[in-house]
């Protein structure tokens, strides 16, 4: 699915994005085929920063799946495994899904990691910020990559 | 506005009218499911937080010498007959033996008559000591009031939960019903995903219940202390990065009353113990 809104917008913004940079904390994507294939921002990944995130309470992500990280000792099972994402998912999708997960799912309960309008009586301290900023979202996107059956 | 969940082109586009007069003219409209879940019928069967809290904490309820709860209900039954009012006078002054009052928590939150407002147990407390004692009312969530309301409650343990929710009620009800199903705070999450969609799914190390209240007051392990269903709703409120509304609101007490009528049946834990 590619949203005519998301396409026209981000052809014709991206010009307009240095002179607000500091005052706008999200940004912007384009989905196309259920992926958003850009890296935000352009920017590159770090996995070691990665693995950091999605363990500890910035991601959380250990609240909802299951991950090799074994030092942490509670990991909630509402989502699938993280085991071996790197094999089953793109760059791409992983994006959409840390972004946007509700074009995937409309009923899911994994939080848009990237999102700050939209929402209804977020607590004052985390309103106008996202969850994970764009190079937060790109580390833990390089993380997963390496989540491989094989040397994992 | 309606919550949607593509913010960044929004604000974007908010800020270059001219764009966003084009974009509008597109039509584009976004699917009901927007900002909220739809109404979930009531559980069937209705199933306490015992059952999913872990063994240690159960025996820690079971345990009548060991239940840090029963603190609360002593306490309360001190307070019970303690004179406090202008003439001198207790809650057992006018209403006898605390026993009294069996069946009564279990029909909680109610319609005030005298107010019109929907109120809980710790409100109807304080409506005695002001409108009948003379005396100011205990602030809500405070150490007394909680052991009068564990005290009230326990008069009542065993009991099936079953609140009025027509006549007056009736739109208290519903605005809780829509507060259960609403999307909310940075994490946008509803009650009803968590406690109808995933029970019995683990989050971190917790099981996730069906979010129900007849254990409450209940014995928080966490805090260490007794915890209004207020206050529990702040909780999982403040977990989802959302802003807790205030303890006593209009709010809290629709959603309570919406939440105990998904529990009618449940036999009231006085004081439950949870983790
Ligand atoms: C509140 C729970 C929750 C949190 C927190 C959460 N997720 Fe998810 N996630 C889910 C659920 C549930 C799914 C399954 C798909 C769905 O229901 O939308 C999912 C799906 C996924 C998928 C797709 C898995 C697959 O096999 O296709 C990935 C990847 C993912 N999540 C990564 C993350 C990462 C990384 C984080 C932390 C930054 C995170 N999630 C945080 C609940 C969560
Ligand atoms: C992200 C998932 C999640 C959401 C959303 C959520 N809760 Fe909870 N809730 C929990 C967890 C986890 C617990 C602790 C374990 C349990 O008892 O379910 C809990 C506990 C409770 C309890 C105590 C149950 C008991 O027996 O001790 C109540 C009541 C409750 N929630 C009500 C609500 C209400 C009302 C909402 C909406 C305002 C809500 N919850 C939103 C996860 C959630
Ligand atoms: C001067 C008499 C008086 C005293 C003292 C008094 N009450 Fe009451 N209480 C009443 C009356 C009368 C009602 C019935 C409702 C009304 O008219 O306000 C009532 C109602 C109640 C109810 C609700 C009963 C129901 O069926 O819904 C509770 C609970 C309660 N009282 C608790 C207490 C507690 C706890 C105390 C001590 C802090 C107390 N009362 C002190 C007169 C009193």
């Amino acid at each position: 699915m590619v949203l005519a809104v998301l396409v026209l917008s981000a052809a014709s913004l991206s010009a307009t994005r240095s002179d607000t940079a500091d005052s706008e904390p999200v940004a912007i994507y384009q989905i196309v085929n259920d992926s958003i294939p850009k890296p935000l921002d352009g920017l590159a990944g770090d996995p070691a920063r990665g693995r950091a995130i999605v363990a500890g309470r910035a991601g959380n992500c250990l609240a909802c799946h299951h991950a090799p990280i074994p030092e942490e000792p509670f990991h909630g099972d509402l989502g699938p495994p993280l085991e071996g994402i790197g094999d089953r998912a793109t760059a791409g999708a992983l994006r959409l899904r840390l972004v946007a997960p509700r074009t995937l799912n409309p009923d899911t309960v994994m939080p848009a990691f990237h999102q700050v309008d939209g929402l209804r009586r977020v607590a004052p301290q985390h309103r106008g910020r996202p969850l994970l900023t764009a190079q937060e979202v790109e580390d833990v996107i390089a993380y997963l990559l390496t989540l491989r059956a094989d040397g994992r | 506005m309606a919550g949607h969940g593509r913010g960044p082109v929004r604000r974007r586009l908010r800020r270059l009218p001219w764009l966003w007069s084009a974009v509008a003219g597109m039509a584009v409209a976004w699917p009901a499911w927007v900002g909220s879940e739809l109404p979930a019928p009531a559980p069937s069967p209705p199933r306490s937080g015992y059952e999913f809290a872990r063994p240690e904490t159960q025996a820690i309820q079971d345990d009548e010498f060991a239940n840090p709860g029963l603190f609360w209900a002593e306490r309360g039954a001190e307070l019970w007959d303690s004179p406090d009012g202008v003439d001198g006078q207790s809650c057992s002054s006018c209403h006898g033996a605390a026993d009294a009052l069996a069946g009564v928590a279990p029909t909680y939150p109610k319609i005030d008559l005298a107010s019109g407002l929907l109120i809980n147990l710790e409100q109807r407390i304080n409506a005695c000591r002001t409108r009948h004692m003379g005396i100011g009312p205990y602030p809500l969530e405070s150490d007394p009031l909680l052991s009068l309301s564990v005290y009230v409650t326990q008069q009542s343990a065993g009991q099936p939960l079953q609140v009025q929710i027509d006549g007056p009620a009736q739109p208290w009800f519903e605005r809780g019903r829509s507060l259960y199903a609403e999307r909310v705070g940075q994490m946008n999450v509803a009650c009803t995903q968590c406690h109808d969609q995933r029970v019995g799914h683990l989050l971190r190390a917790e099981r996730i219940s069906q979010g129900q209240i007849n254990g409450f007051p209940a014995y928080l392990l966490r805090w260490g202390t007794v915890s209004s269903v207020h206050r529990r709703f702040q909780f999982c409120n403040e977990q989802a990065r959302a802003e807790p509304l205030p303890i006593g609101s209009d709010d809290y007490n629709a959603l309570q009353l919406y939440v105990a009528w998904r529990g009618t049946g449940l036999a009231v834990e006085a004081p439950a113990v949870r983790r």
